[in-house]
């Protein structure tokens, strides 16, 4: 079956297109400009008028949840929330149980999600095994079994002579690494953001410089081993403060930014909503400024949800009790889309466009985010003025961990295309 | 209903009937209910002062903790700490209210009363007597009898206490 | 004091989850009632019916000696019928969640349950859910109100008012939740509140709450009309907080010494339980500008009266 999406406003940040057109899809790939003129007979037609047509969006960071936490998320689920969320691929963590730190592991998500996901699903590996951050994993072995990327994404590698060595063994097998970045010295129990309302509400606080010192630490490894490391949900000021300098020097090093770090400060915590508790935490309006502002200026290139499902049994308990993080599959591009390009102003859709397809691609090195012919027809249809509000109880996910829940957005992904074929539309 | 004179008269008729049937008036002690109950005793106290050259102690015996309608109410009102002049044995305890109605208030006043100690008796006085009683109770001296209907409210202002001059007025039901 | 009579406001609330949600008026409110119970304490008779037919569970997920039998006390005066579960002996231990047992605890008809938890927020977390009256007994470094309540009872009594008084709090103020409740209720009733202790314990954040932080002791201890010292729980602490007890006592620690810059009128709190020696001297504990046993005579009465509002209107 082929199709021709007609009249969209089509970006390709990759190719450097913005430009109203249509789009060929042609036995599951895009087709060349040329062959619009002769289309075939049998040919499905979607009018893409008022819509933007873009490379299929990118997460490369999402919790599955599989193997091992199924009641929370499921591949298949999973994927089906990224599907409503505008996503054609996803990045999935390897904290499961068991950990991805093994080729078994990997190979069981690449069946797994080959068989049931209905969107492209990416593991990545761990750093160290069961992410003890003792000893490394065979990483050599992750790379051949199809890893895109290695993290201890949850955990951090405290022990930085293990870093190093973890840093220079990804380059050698070429996977870029991904650091979940957290001080434990400097974090403790910490739950929430080290500040006023920590203080005012007698919770253990989590300070900026747990997460400063270890995005510091991965500058200097990644400057020592020449190696990119990628660093993970950004939330501090000082953060992007460092990423900017070293980026600067042409260090390899970069950083993601999650929804909620820009849509929520930590006074959201106020009466003790585990839906507002996140690692790293929400944190104050200096530090969303510090975020946008690194957006703004390109520090920041990349967008992710860090969507972390977890039951409602498991989220109704003491705040300290709860696990960390939210589910954002749904609610990433919407939030990014109001907040970003409506509302701050902070970039424009080309580039929102840019950090969700080619720049996530570029670091995963993948074919993947572009609309360039030939390659697999992964596309997401985006309405940038659509007004909605976000259901939590209508969401894909088997999880309703959500600060979210009621918020109206304006623009929303409409249809998910993967591999020319509809995966989801509104 | 009753303006100053009139309740003035009221209470001096009290006063006059407590004295009569209390031959040891030594041996007396009013509490007062507050917040108007509290005022109506020490008025009566001095009416007494007036015509036996007696100072009759004054006490206040706050019954918030002893009604039985605790666990129904949307909202509470502010309680007073109680002050009885002890030992109350061999004592006769007047308990004063300005209005006398279903006698659970008096009911709650003489189970506080009694844990303090065991008077030799206790009394009833109030200013006003509506009517309507839902307890086996009965008021030993009564300022005015009031016939009312059930829905209808007695409203009763005194100058030391409201910050208005004296008054009893009958409510008809316009508000519950 | 407020007179009585002439305020208009009418208790309704049904939980007591911290100090931070009261208006000055509310406050007042609770005291002027606890005034009322001290009085209950002088009987012959010392309880009330007012809460007869009503089941109190003293759910103490936390170990607390202190506040649970003040709790229990206070209760029992009222006629409420009590019941104590301790962390051993609840089920949490078995892995069943806060939420589950405490709606056990209310399909027992618990009307009131007084909650002690070590995490901030859990009473709030019960409030949302049980129709039963939530009162905190203390939740993490969060909340602990009735300690405040009984705090400001005593310096209402000793002083006359709150208002205008320079309160000083000394100790570990970082993991403290009674001096969040009293840090609430003395700046609503009009105090002027100074924080003293390691830095590590005090951090400057606080200033944001309206109120002073020094570490230098005796240049606050002079224009003190109350210092309230909490209990520095070395047991319990991270190390690290602070070199050790000798250096605490040396820069922190009210001696006889540091006890002569203070005003002679000036009262000595402490919410117990009491390191003899470290936070204060002992014979400083017993003495005359001590108020610490009389303290806990007003719990009892603050404790009362706050059972009573709470656990006296309908849910």
């Amino acid at each position: 079956m082929n199709t021709l999406i007609r009249n969209g406003r089509i970006i390709d940040p990759a190719n450097k297109r913005d430009e109203i057109g249509d789009l060929l899809i042609v036995d599951g790939r895009i087709a060349n400009q040329s062959a619009i003129r002769n289309p075939q007979s049998e040919i499905d037609e979607i009018d893409a008028s008022n819509l933007i047509v873009c490379p299929g969006l990118i997460d490369l960071h999402v919790h599955l949840r599989e193997p091992g936490f199924g009641w929370k998320e499921t591949i298949e689920s999973g994927a089906r929330a990224a599907a409503a969320g505008g996503f054609t691929t996803i990045v999935c963590m390897p904290n499961t149980s068991p950990a991805a730190d093994s080729p078994s592991t990997i190979a069981w998500i690449k069946d797994r999600a080959a068989e049931i996901a209905c969107v492209n699903v990416l593991p990545t590996g761990a750093i160290s095994k069961g992410l003890m951050g003792e000893e490394l994993a065979p990483i050599g072995s992750l790379a051949q079994a199809g890893v895109v990327a290695i993290t201890d994404d949850g955990r951090c590698v405290q022990n930085n002579e293990l870093m190093r060595r973890a840093v220079e063994y990804a380059r050698m097998v070429g996977l870029p690494l991904f650091d979940h970045c957290q001080d434990y010295n400097l974090v403790g129990n910490g739950v929430v953001h080290e500040g006023y309302w920590s203080t005012l509400l007698g919770l253990p606080g989590w300070p900026s410089a747990g997460e400063e010192a270890i995005v510091m630490r991965n500058v200097l490894l990644a400057e020592l081993c020449d190696h990119h490391i990628h660093c993970q949900h950004i939330s501090a000021a000082g953060s992007v403060r460092i990423l900017r300098e070293a980026q600067a020097r042409g260090v390899k090093i970069s950083g993601e930014v999650c929804p909620h770090h820009i849509a929520l400060t930590d006074d959201a915590i106020q009466n003790f909503d585990t839906n507002a508790k996140m690692n790293p935490p929400l944190r104050a309006k200096e530090d969303v400024a510090a975020l946008l502002g690194g957006i703004a200026d390109g520090t920041i290139a990349i967008l992710a949800s860090d969507h972390a499902p977890h039951a409602k049994f498991e989220k109704e308990v003491e705040f300290d009790a709860a696990p960390f993080g939210i589910v954002g599959l749904e609610t990433e591009l919407g939030l990014f889309l109001d907040l970003l390009v409506h509302k701050n102003k902070t970039i424009d859709l080309p580039r929102l466009i840019e950090m969700f397809t080619v720049n996530p691609a570029r670091l995963l090195q993948i074919e993947a985010g572009t609309l360039s012919p030939g390659r697999a027809a992964d596309v997401t249809l985006i309405d940038p003025e659509l007004e909605w509000t976000f259901d939590a109880k209508a969401s894909q996910s088997l999880s309703r961990n959500t600060p979210f829940d009621g918020w109206k957005l304006k623009g929303r992904a409409v249809r998910t295309i993967v591999g020319g074929r509809t995966v989801w539309k509104l | 209903m009753l303006d100053a004179d009139a309740i003035g008269r009221a209470l001096r008729r009290i006063a006059h009937e407590i004295v009569e049937r209390n031959p040891e008036l030594g041996s007396v002690i009013l509490a007062g209910i507050p917040s108007r109950g509290v005022e109506i005793a020490l008025r009566l106290a001095g009416i007494i002062e007036s015509l036996r050259q007696i100072q009759v102690p004054t006490g206040i015996i706050d019954v918030s903790m002893h009604r039985d309608d605790v666990g129904t109410r949307a909202e509470l009102p502010r309680m007073q700490a109680s002050h009885l002049p002890l030992p109350l044995e061999n004592k006769t305890v007047i308990i004063v209210d300005d209005v006398f109605f279903t006698g659970r208030t008096a009911r709650a006043a003489m189970d506080a009363i009694s844990s303090f100690g065991r008077p030799a008796r206790i009394q009833l006085a109030a200013l006003i007597d509506r009517g309507h009683r839902e307890l086996p109770i009965r008021v030993d001296y009564v300022g005015k009898n009031l016939p009312t209907a059930p829905g209808e409210r007695v409203r009763l202002r005194l100058e030391n206490v409201d910050g208005e001059p004296d008054a009893v007025w009958l409510l008809k039901e316009e508000k519950a | 004091m407020t007179e009585p009579g002439k305020s208009k406001m009418r208790w309704q609330r049904k939980d007591l989850l911290g100090i931070r949600e009261l208006s000055a008026e509310e406050i007042v409110f609770i005291l002027d009632t606890a005034g009322a119970f001290k009085e209950v304490g002088t009987r012959e008779i010392k309880k009330v019916p007012a809460l007869r037919g009503k089941t109190l569970v003293n759910f103490f997920v936390e170990p607390s000696t202190r506040t649970r039998t003040s709790f229990e006390i206070a209760a029992i005066r009222l006629s409420a019928d009590v019941i104590n579960i301790s962390a051993g002996s609840s089920s949490l231990t078995k892995g069943e969640t806060l939420k589950d047992t405490a709606k056990i605890l209310e399909a027992n008809h618990a009307d009131l349950i007084v909650l002690r938890h070590s995490s901030a927020g859990a009473p709030q977390f019960l409030a949302e859910r049980l129709t039963s009256s939530i009162i905190n007994a203390g939740d993490g470094a969060h909340e602990h109100p009735t300690q405040a309540l009984l705090d400001l009872y005593t310096i209402r009594q000793r002083k006359g008012a709150v208002a205008g008084l320079h309160v000083v709090i000394i100790g570990d103020i970082l993991f403290s939740r009674v001096a969040r409740s009293n840090i609430f209720a003395l700046l609503k009733l009009g105090a002027r509140v100074t924080l003293v202790g390691p830095s590590t314990l005090v951090p400057r954040e606080f200033e944001k709450l309206g109120v002073a932080v020094s570490y230098n002791i005796d240049e606050v201890l002079p224009s003190a009309d109350v210092v309230n010292l909490l209990r520095i729980q070395h047991e319990r602490q991270r190390k690290e907080y602070f070199p050790g007890i000798g250096e605490y006592i040396r820069l922190f620690g009210l001696t006889k010494e540091r006890a002569k810059l203070l005003k002679p009128d000036c009262l000595i709190m402490h919410p117990g339980p009491i390191n003899r020696g470290v936070e204060l001297d002992s014979d400083l504990a017993d003495g005359a500008q001590s108020v610490i046993l009389e303290q806990v005579t007003n719990g009892l009465a603050v404790r009362m009266a706050v059972l009573y509002l709470c656990g006296g209107i309908s849910a």
